[in-house]
């Protein structure tokens, strides 16, 4: 078959495609989490496929779905300073909420165990969702898009010690809404 | 082990991700603590009823289509579906296909090759050359193609749309050998030539008019079409508009 011989770069493109096209929805999904904006998801979507293109050349592994996900961050943190105004919080900022979200709490009346069952999709994307950074990014890293502690460290640029801490605290919160969820007026 | 250490531990327990000696460890000291016990049990419910959730999103086909159109293209997945769609074969199954018609859409370019088209539409309609396979039955038409042109051209049956397939033709276009699918509505011939083009890029048909014929083009799918015909402007929009919704459903299908 007459190749494109003295081109190399449909090939470059076809292993690129190969490569990342398949983690689309992956990426799509941690863009929604992170930006909370279908519209500005898919933007910084397509920005972080268009400049993983461009950097593809370089990248030596290890594996895809983490580099993606450190180049989308990269253009959400674009995003965020842009929507500046809106005091979106940095990623590497402690708010104060968080600190003062207590790890534990006391026995509740109904068995925790079936609080935790009994919600719905609806409520458990609403209370994932209401989690502030980088406790959120790092629990959806996690549970949403799977990834080890070894890669979730690559994705954010952060010891495997922090993400494991970043995660506790994560987890702990989200428990901490999921009962305080229980006890509103329904 | 510490409370303090097991509130992290823990997790990685959950999440396989202790050796065994940690999570020996992590184990050891919930098996005596109510209360580190009940966390553990807590948050694998908790992991549980997320990952049941399911929480992922899809990316809209739309990104998808924007992305892959930003990529340099090689073989175009939405051209494969269509060569699929019609069982071209495995001749097309490549951009290699270079000796095609890449026609560089220029003003200037389009106008001659406009001209060009409709001198086709001409000749074919003079010098009793209308087709060279004659056949109302689009299985014929359509594999007689095969083999003559390094991409055959969609061919499809629009009777039921009120334009009659009469058969196909190789014509030359820009230097080129292209194919010309015949249709008639009425005593009105309609040839529509198509050529495979380099850009993937979708343009919405135009109408333009020249030497008294209407020739209606645009580019969908990584081929350039040209419906030229004395018909009215508006049939000829409605057989553009009839040709590219089968296109839809058999591309789809």
């Amino acid at each position: 078959m007459p190749a494109n011989a003295s081109n190399d770069d449909p090939d470059r493109a076809r292993r690129f495609r190969e490569a990342a096209l398949p983690h689309l929805d992956d990426v799509y999904t941690l863009a929604r989490y992170l930006l909370r904006d279908a519209t500005d998801a898919e933007d910084a979507v397509q920005e972080c496929y268009l400049r993983a293109l461009k950097h593809f050349d370089g990248y030596r592994g290890p594996a895809m779905k983490p580099w993606l996900f450190a180049i989308l961050r990269n253009v959400c943190h674009a995003e965020y300073a842009r929507r500046a105004t809106a005091a979106v919080p940095s990623v590497d900022d402690l708010p104060e909420t968080a600190e003062q979200t207590p790890l534990w709490r006391e026995q509740q009346e109904t068995p925790e165990t079936q609080i935790l069952r009994e919600r719905d999709a609806a409520t458990i994307q609403r209370l994932v969702e209401a989690l502030v950074e980088p406790f959120k990014e790092t629990f959806i890293l996690r549970e949403i898009n799977n990834l080890s502690y070894r890669e979730i460290a690559d994705t954010v640029g952060a010891p495997v010690g922090t993400v494991m801490s970043r995660l506790a605290r994560a987890r702990a919160m989200l428990r901490s809404a999921w009962m305080a969820e229980e006890e509103l007026p329904k | 082990m510490t409370c303090e250490e097991a509130e992290i531990l823990l997790h990685a327990l959950i999440d396989g991700e202790l050796d065994a000696g940690h999570a020996r460890e992590v184990e050891a000291h919930v098996a005596s603590c109510p209360r580190c016990a009940a966390a553990l049990t807590a948050y694998r419910e908790m992991s549980r009823a997320v990952a049941t959730a399911d929480l992922r999103y899809t990316a809209p086909p739309a990104l998808r289509r924007r992305i892959e159109a930003s990529l340099p293209q090689t073989r175009q997945p939405s051209r494969r579906g269509v060569l699929r769609g019609f069982a071209m074969g495995s001749a097309v199954s490549a951009l290699a296909a270079t000796g095609l018609v890449a026609i560089v859409l220029r003003q200037d370019d389009q106008q001659r090759i406009l001209s060009e088209v409709v001198s086709a539409h001409l000749r074919s309609l003079q010098a009793g050359h209308l087709t060279d396979v004659l056949s109302t039955d689009q299985h014929t038409v359509k594999p007689w193609f095969n083999g003559k042109l390094d991409v055959a051209p969609p061919v499809i049956d629009l009777t039921a749309q009120g334009f009659t397939l009469v058969g196909g033709r190789l014509d030359y276009v820009d230097a080129r050998a292209i194919g010309a699918v015949v249709y008639r509505r009425r005593q009105h011939v309609i040839n529509l030539f198509v050529a495979q083009t380099a850009s993937p890029e979708h343009r919405p048909p135009r109408t333009e008019t020249m030497q008294g014929f209407n020739c209606r083009r645009w580019s969908n799918r990584g081929l350039n079409f040209w419906a030229v015909s004395d018909l009215g402007a508006d049939e000829l929009v409605e057989f553009v508009d009839k040709f590219e919704a089968a296109m839809q459903a058999n591309t789809e299908g």
